[in-house]
């Protein structure tokens, strides 16, 4: 597996992460290649939103390492971690709710993050431009100077996707972006994600298996904290290891 | 799309807000700085002053608690550092090699070292500020980098206090102890301090102290900066993974803050003619809270209105029932927290205007969901409804 | 060896006050992310309490009047219970999720109660009474009220209603300063005669509080009084642990510790247990604040100066881990008391080359300046573990 690290945008060998003995995630390896849009299910509990508090550092792992473009992200803090190019977006929208749209994606478009340049560097053109390009492609043009609090969830969850991509990170890591949407909010979502990801590498966490179908072109299954199996959806939904977790009762419903 | 806001609109109407924001500051400023000394009378003059100072303070703490969600309960520690820093200023206004009289007392023939720098002017000016910035910036850094927030910060800021009020206590032989530094009868440029004319002075600079501070609060509640304040307020972990590392802007503003109060601290010295360590007791930093909180947060000009407000209420009313004061300032501290939460600016903006309006019997306009007509998704159905017809 | 024991012994004893006085606020800054500034003053009632249950034996004459710590203790405790429910009840439930404003509006109610202690006199407990009788009692007033205004003048609207429902506050705050100013004016001695007045009062401790234990072999005494502190210390973590860890009370509590709206959806009363967990809390304030009493005179700003180190109890312990409070204190205690009575100078003195570091703590070797040390040494502590000795861990601890 190490051999091909290059063409692998993260790399995760080994990993195990314990809470006071309860291990949430139990000896796990996963990688996913430059450009490659990854979709993991699994059930509750099995360790999803875990796996990404470790990729954004918010957890440190107990054992094992995280390897983003050939970097140990183990002594890297989350804004460091963010800095390199990873993006993430809540399961909730988590969005600043006292600012405008516009605010809000402005904030995170600021290339330079750190206290004297975000004081003094004015706001430059092409960042007002990306901004403005942002809010077209989100749709919400017309409600950029409202207060995000008015936002309906739909429009949250699409500006927070919105601030993840102002962010110009390398890997998406997305949890849930349909959770709570209407069919024709979640189809739009899902065409937003297959157009960020010609340019991007997407790792998405989501429920909604039709979704899931819609966008999917490798899925992997997490279970009780380590990957039970990796495919295409058609391999997966075959799987009896993964029919037995996870899709079986949902067959019998078929 | 036609249907973008104009910036060009927006533009203007915000050029238009500044021009009309300048000319009050203006305005009110000339009020102050010319036409009160005309009419009050000396007394009355340094009482204004020294509230004028503590508004000074309170637009310190807006900033941190208001825009940022810091609630520092210990910011006596700032401006009794501004304060000493003036106070052992004047207090080495005297032929060479003699020491401050009080130093007698307690034996000591030789000046302490840290006091030696304050003899000079400039440098005092700039320790006014530094210290306490530096004193800020160091606690605030310790605090921060873990990640301490909310009650557990406010705590922290509490002892502290307690902390710097046990040193200048116990430390007589450095700092003259429970008796703290007094600078009326000494002089400054030649002027006795406690005069009439210092007086005046002191009460321009004050003016001249607090438009200064509102402005740099201003800069920096506005634009990206102030935006990043407000996110640090309402969620700081996001942010970490958006790319920004919180602690330094929370330092930066703190230090900033500890600053303002440090000002704050030495203009008020000069007015009141004393420094002692009961600047940094508990009450104290607490009622610069509550003179924010009465104004209201996150408003500046409303930091500055409840710090002259609740500084002149409780004159009024501590001279007049004293007994019973007490009583009053806790049911301030209760009323404000549950009734006012966004304080008087804060009340008129919201509700206040409207309530002044219906009196006149000027009805309020029927405000529908902002830009609906302008919303694409309602155009598009529009448009969808007409094609289907 | 001697000195060791009596340090530690010292140590111990004013870690047990600490202990004692930061237990409460512990268990309701756990539960409820809330930090009671008016902890102090609850203390002070208990205090007070004390003074009067002594007042009140001391009639009864010799056998009777050396029991009378014994009662103080539960109505300490009473008294400050019920004062923290009212304190819930009418302040801090309107302000949950609101640390910092909740923090601003405990120490305003505790300017009122050391206003409280200085100025009550049976003119004030009559109008505070009738002030809390009418609140009590408001909901047959309100309908009252608004079955008048319905026969006189219709259906009323929304906002009058409003209105309406708050004339019984109005009624009470009217009545009880009316009362209290004409019963001032009558300028009746019984009734303008301040109880306690603004001077610090002497709890005399019962006698067998106030002989020293001499114990053999030892050549330094052991205050009866400390020990009995430490004693009751004792009993009351024993108690509150049985409480959280046995009862069912105690299970909810921890319940809604973990997970507030989990354990709403289960059915727990989170409201009921806010109440129960503050007034509790409350009532260990008190006891501690009997406590003191044997420790010197307390007046109305005792408790300020017990406050701010048992907070520092609370940050270093950590949220919601008893163990943690009880070695936070008696850690904090110990280093206190080392640095402060120069027992740590006593001890480096004798050695010669160690004379830079005697005079730095000769510098701090006073109870002002032993305060500046404790707290930095917890500043450098926090610098290693933030959250406290025993922080949670988990998905949900830091959100």
């Amino acid at each position: 597996m190490t051999n091909n690290l290059k063409s692998n945008i993260l790399e995760i060998n080994n990993l195990t992460v314990s809470f006071d003995g309860f291990k949430a995630l139990n000896n796990l390896n996963f990688s996913i290649e430059q450009g490659e849009l990854r979709v993991i299910i699994g059930p509750n509990g099995a360790g999803k939103t875990t796996f990404l508090d470790i990729i954004t550092g918010k957890v440190k792992p107990t054992e094992g390492n995280v390897f983003f473009k050939g970097k140990n992200l183990r002594k890297f803090s989350e804004h460091q971690i963010a800095r390199l190019g990873i993006g993430r977006k809540f399961q909730t929208p988590r969005i600043y709710l006292n600012l405008t749209v516009r605010e809000n994606l402005d904030l995170t478009v600021n290339p330079q993050k750190n206290v004297f340049k975000t004081l003094f560097n004015p706001v430059r053109n092409n960042e007002k431009r990306t901004v403005a390009g942002l809010l077209e492609t989100i749709g919400l043009t017309a409600k950029a100077e409202l207060k995000a609090d008015l936002l309906s969830h739909g429009e949250k969850q699409r500006l927070e996707i919105g601030m993840l991509v102002a962010q110009s990170p390398d890997l998406l890591l997305v949890d849930e972006p349909v959770a709570g949407l209407t069919d024709e909010e979640t189809e739009n979502v899902g065409a937003l994600l297959l157009e960020l990801a010609q340019s991007h590498s997407i790792i998405v966490i989501e429920h909604d298996m039709e979704f899931v179908r819609q966008i999917a072109k490798k899925v992997t299954v997490l279970h009780q904290g380590s990957v039970l199996c990796e495919g295409s959806m058609d391999q997966i939904q075959n799987d009896p290891k993964v029919i037995e977790v996870y899709l079986g009762e949902e067959q019998q419903h078929d | 799309m036609e249907t973008i806001i104009n910036p060009q609109k927006n533009k203007q109407k915000n050029k238009r807000k500044l021009i009309i924001e300048g000319s009050i500051i203006l305005g009110l400023t000339l009020i102050l700085a010319l036409v009160m000394p005309l009419i009050l009378e000396p007394f009355r003059l340094k009482l204004l002053g020294r509230f004028l100072a503590l508004g000074i303070t309170a637009l310190g703490i807006d900033l941190i608690w208001g825009y940022t969600g810091l609630l520092s309960l210990g910011h006596g520690i700032f401006f009794a550092l501004g304060g000493y820093a003036i106070a052992m200023h004047i207090k080495l206004q005297i032929p060479d090699g003699q020491i401050p009289e009080f130093f007698t007392l307690y034996g000591v023939t030789k000046l302490p070292f840290f006091w030696q720098p304050f003899a000079s002017f400039p440098f005092t000016f700039l320790a006014i500020f530094i210290i306490p910035a530096i004193t800020a910036g160091i606690l605030g850094y310790l605090v921060f980098r873990n990640r301490i927030k909310g009650v557990y910060f406010s705590i922290l800021t509490q002892a502290a206090l307690l902390v710097f009020f046990n040193f200048f206590n116990g430390q007589q032989k450095l700092i003259n102890g429970t008796n703290g530094l007094k600078t009326d009868t000494d002089t400054i440029f030649n002027l006795v301090a406690g005069s009439n004319q210092a007086q005046i002075i002191f009460y321009e600079l004050t003016i001249l102290g607090i438009i200064v501070s509102y402005l740099l609060c201003r800069w920096l509640t506005s634009g990206r900066f102030g935006r990043l304040l407000i996110a640090i307020r309402d969620d700081e972990m996001r942010l970490r993974f958006s790319g920004y590392d919180p602690t330094p802007f929370k330092v930066l503003v703190f230090a900033i803050s500890g600053a303002i109060a440090g000002l704050a601290g030495s203009l008020y010295t000069v007015q009141s003619g004393l420094i002692t360590p009961e600047t940094m007791k508990v009450a104290f930093s607490i009622e610069m809270v509550i003179w924010v909180a009465v104004g209201g947060r996150a408003t500046l000009i409303g930091a500055i209105i409840g710090a002259l407000a609740v500084n002149f209420g409780s004159s009024l009313f501590s001279e007049k029932f004293p007994e019973i004061w007490l009583f009053f300032q806790g049911a301030l501290f209760l009323i404000v927290v549950t009734v006012l939460p966004d304080g008087l600016v804060g009340w008129v903006k919201n509700s206040g205007l409207n309530l002044i309006k219906n009196l006149l019997g000027i009805k309020p306009p029927v405000v529908t969901f902002p830009e609906l007509v302008e919303n694409p998704e309602i155009l598009q159905e529009k448009e969808e409804l007409i094609n289907d017809k | 060896m001697s000195l060791f024991l009596e340090s530690l012994f010292n140590g111990i004893s004013i870690g047990s006050v600490l202990l004692i006085s930061a237990l409460g606020l512990a268990i309701v800054f756990g539960l409820m992310g809330v930090i009671n500034l008016a902890h102090g003053e609850l203390m002070m009632l208990g205090a007070y309490t004390t003074f009067v249950v002594q007042n009140l034996f001391k009639p009864l004459g010799d056998p009777w009047f050396n029991l009378y710590f014994i009662v103080a203790i539960p109505c300490a405790f009473v008294v400050s219970a019920l004062m923290g429910l009212l304190l819930e009840r009418g302040v801090i439930r309107y302000l949950y999720g609101r640390p910092l404003e909740t923090l601003l509006a405990t120490w305003g109610v505790s300017l009122i109660l050391i206003q409280f202690v200085r100025s009550v006199n049976w003119s004030l407990m009559i109008g505070v009474i009738l002030f809390l009788t009418i609140i009590i009692c408001q909901k047959p007033i309100i309908k009252l009220i608004n079955k008048i205004y319905i026969l006189q003048l219709g259906n009323p609207t929304e906002k009058i209603k409003t209105w309406l429902n708050k004339i019984p506050l109005f009624l009470a705050i009217i009545f009880a300063s009316i009362s209290v100013f004409a019963i001032n004016y009558s300028k009746q001695d019984f009734f303008i005669k301040p109880w306690f007045g603004a001077v610090n009062l002497n709890v005399t401790a019962p006698v067998w509080l106030r002989s020293p234990i001499k114990v053999p072999g030892l050549d330094f005494q052991i205050s009866s009084s400390r020990i009995f502190i430490i004693i009751l210390t004792v009993i009351c973590i024993a108690v509150i642990y049985w409480f959280l860890n046995r009862s069912n009370w105690g299970l909810r509590i921890r319940a809604v510790t973990q997970n507030r709206t989990m354990s709403a959806c289960l059915g727990i009363p989170t409201r009921q247990v806010d109440a129960i967990t503050f007034a509790i809390g409350s009532g260990l304030a008190g006891i501690a604040g009997c406590a003191i009493t044997l420790l010197g005179s307390v007046g109305p700003n005792t408790g300020q100066n017990y406050i701010i180190d048992a907070f520092m109890v609370v940050v270093v312990g950590g949220v919601g881990n008893l163990f943690g409070t009880v070695v936070a204190a008696l850690a904090i205690g110990t280093i206190d008391y080392l640095l402060g009575s120069s027992t740590i100078v006593a001890l480096l003195t004798p050695l010669e080359f160690l004379k830079p570091l005697t005079e730095f703590f000769t510098f701090f070797s006073s109870s002002n300046m032993a305060k500046v040390m404790v707290f930095a040494l917890i500043i450098s502590f926090l610098q290693i573990k933030p959250a406290g000795l025993f922080p949670q861990k988990g998905r949900t601890a830091e959100l």
